[in-house]
């Protein structure tokens, strides 16, 4: 993610150095007006250590691998303000002294990883804990969403920047569908490894969650890592496979896959019979009684993402009953 | 704390590029970047101008040419990205060796390539031959806030801290027969990562009341503040000077 010189031409580059330099400031004016010298050895350590989890890869698919931004985890920690400041402050000097990110580009880099990361995670994980039930179990769940919702953002940072001055012209499309593809991947990642590490700390000092410390959570039940994690991992893999579809599958190429492609090369597409469920209301990813093609893709993904979970969720909970009455019957 | 002057891309030595002052040294490879990224892409002799003013700079510095090329690494990816432009490009396109690419994929791959080596190598001179307190001192010098500086300082002493922590996590892991690798096993990473951010916040207060012990009142002292000579400038803005010349001539021809 941290994009070289050369990438973006100069004039974005430029226009991006002076955003994020204001975006900076102000975040450096809110942050010491709350903060005092205390917080400096301390931000100092919070990005020390936010550095140290950038350099955990972990690999996402058939042979990518991502790593933590680490954005949306300071802005719940720290709060955003001084969220912005560590993770901009970690831009600058991986920039500077590990030649990791184009010095031109520190403009981009520190509005893609810093300040949008930031913001976005701190404004998703406050609207998901004014929905949610004000408990430990959702300011973990909220931090989850704020993570991967972050890493999304950022990558579309990335885009708008290519559109705006990018080499090369790659289509928009496919670079946009690219990169919120394989990000929406990348983010669960970051969502899992925020929430988890929010849970962490918010079993032992839960005074240093900034974002929950507004929320009276003694009263409520302590957490089980091992539950948080399945729960998130389902959760967030619902959210996954519909934002795909919401994101990813109206820019889809319209060719015909592989099979379909061949069927048509070899002349045998002809002899296909239409399938008895061709007469279904979602026949060939469409919805009838929707006449725009992409929103109707889009709908009839969700509704499939939707039953498709419905249905995984009922064969494991049958599964489940049978398992248990087998424990239960095999007792003395 | 052995590096706590000496950062991983230092090249210790003795050369006229150390011997300048550090803003200056900043300020100089800031103005080449920038001359550099505004080089309209068709003018190859810009470039191999700009090329040779930085291979003079690798080698007043006494920068191995090895080391320079294990760094250049962190551009892979972005290698990769370049490579994958011929083919994703749109426009019209051109036959090379029996492929069909897109001359504008082809202008692209060449433009990310010329401009981010240069870059990266153009950081790494300035990086190699400059130490932790004199690049946070220059940057104080060129304007940048003091709260970005301090913070960048406690990090950049502290890196090494908290990585070392965090490979004592690991080998405790490891030796108890654990070793994660797969997303799946990724709470085990959070849980240690968990435990070494309430580490690495405690130690942060700890330092700070340390420090108020010992008199600090919000920002450090500064010992040296003598600004460059002009000859320092001098020096250090020939590279950029010519590389603007270089980019201003061709962005008129």
């Amino acid at each position: 993610m941290h994009i070289p010189d050369g990438f973006i031409n100069g004039a974005t580059s430029l226009g991006a150095g002076v955003l994020a330099a204001g975006g900076l400031g102000a975040a450096l004016r809110q942050g010491s007006r709350a903060l005092k010298d205390r917080q400096i050895p301390l931000a100092g350590l919070v990005a020390a250590f936010v550095f140290a989890l950038q350099m955990l890869n972990f690999p996402v698919a058939a042979g990518t691998s991502g790593h933590l931004l680490g954005g949306a985890l300071a802005a719940v920690l720290l709060g955003p303000w001084m969220g912005i400041v560590v993770l901009s402050v970690v831009v600058i000097v991986q920039a500077l002294l590990f030649a990791d990110g184009g010095v031109s580009a520190l403009g981009l880099n520190i509005i893609n990883m810093g300040l949008l990361t930031a913001i976005v995670g701190w404004g998703a994980f406050r609207l998901l804990m004014a929905v949610l039930p004000k408990r430990t179990a959702s300011v973990v769940g909220a931090a989850v969403g704020a993570g991967w919702l972050s890493v999304i953002v950022s990558s579309l940072g990335f885009v708008v920047a290519y559109a705006l001055g990018g080499s090369g012209q790659a289509p928009i499309g496919t670079v946009l569908g690219a990169m919120t593809g394989v990000h929406s991947l990348i983010g669960i990642g970051e969502g899992l490894i925020t929430g988890v590490i929010v849970a962490a700390v918010l079993g032992v000092r839960p005074d240093l969650v900034y974002g929950a410390q507004k929320y009276d959570l003694e009263k409520s039940r302590r957490l089980t890592p091992g539950r948080t994690a399945t729960a998130g991992f389902v959760a967030l893999g619902l959210v996954v496979a519909v934002s795909l579809v919401v994101f990813v599958a109206p820019f889809a190429d319209s060719n015909p896959d592989g099979l379909e492609r061949v069927a048509e090369n070899q002349g045998f597409a002809a002899t296909a019979e239409d399938s008895v469920t061709a007469e279904s209301p979602l026949a060939d990813y469409g919805v009838s009684g929707v006449s725009d093609e992409r929103v109707g893709t889009i709908v009839a993904g969700v509704i499939g993402v939707i039953l498709v979970f419905a249905v995984g969720v009922a064969i494991l909970a049958a599964t489940r009953r049978k398992r248990s009455r087998a424990t239960s019957n095999s007792g003395p | 704390m052995k590096t706590a002057h000496v950062h991983a891309l230092y090249v210790h030595g003795k050369s006229p590029v150390h011997d300048l002052e550090a803003h200056v040294k900043v300020a100089a490879m800031l103005l080449f970047v920038f001359a550099v990224v505004a080089t309209p892409r068709e003018a190859f002799w810009a470039f191999a101008v700009d090329a040779v003013l930085l291979a003079g700079a690798v080698r007043a510095a006494r920068i191995p040419v090895r080391f320079l090329f294990g760094r250049l690494l962190v551009l892979i990816p972005f290698v990769l990205f370049a490579f994958l432009l011929p083919f994703l490009g749109g426009g019209a396109r051109t036959e090379v060796l029996g492929l069909s690419l897109s001359i504008e994929g082809l202008w692209g791959a060449w433009t990310i390539l010329a401009k981010a080596t240069l870059g990266v190598t153009a950081s790494i001179v300035m990086a190699a031959t400059t130490e932790v307190p004199d690049i946070l001192l220059g940057l104080d010098r060129l304007r940048v806030p003091r709260l970005i500086t301090a913070i960048a300082g406690f990090m950049i002493r502290y890196l090494d801290v908290v990585l070392g922590e965090m490979h004592r996590m690991r080998v405790a892991m490891l030796s108890r027969g654990y070793d994660p690798r797969w997303i799946w096993q990724g709470r085990a990473l959070a849980t240690s990562a968990g435990s070494l951010f309430i580490r690495s916040y405690e130690r942060g207060e700890r330092v700070h009341q340390a420090m108020v012990a010992r008199g600090y009142q919000g920002h450090m002292p500064v010992f040296n503040s003598g600004s460059a000579p002009v000859g320092s400038w001098a020096r250090a803005m020939t590279v950029p000077s010519v590389a603007w010349v270089v980019t201003i001539v061709s962005l008129l021809t």
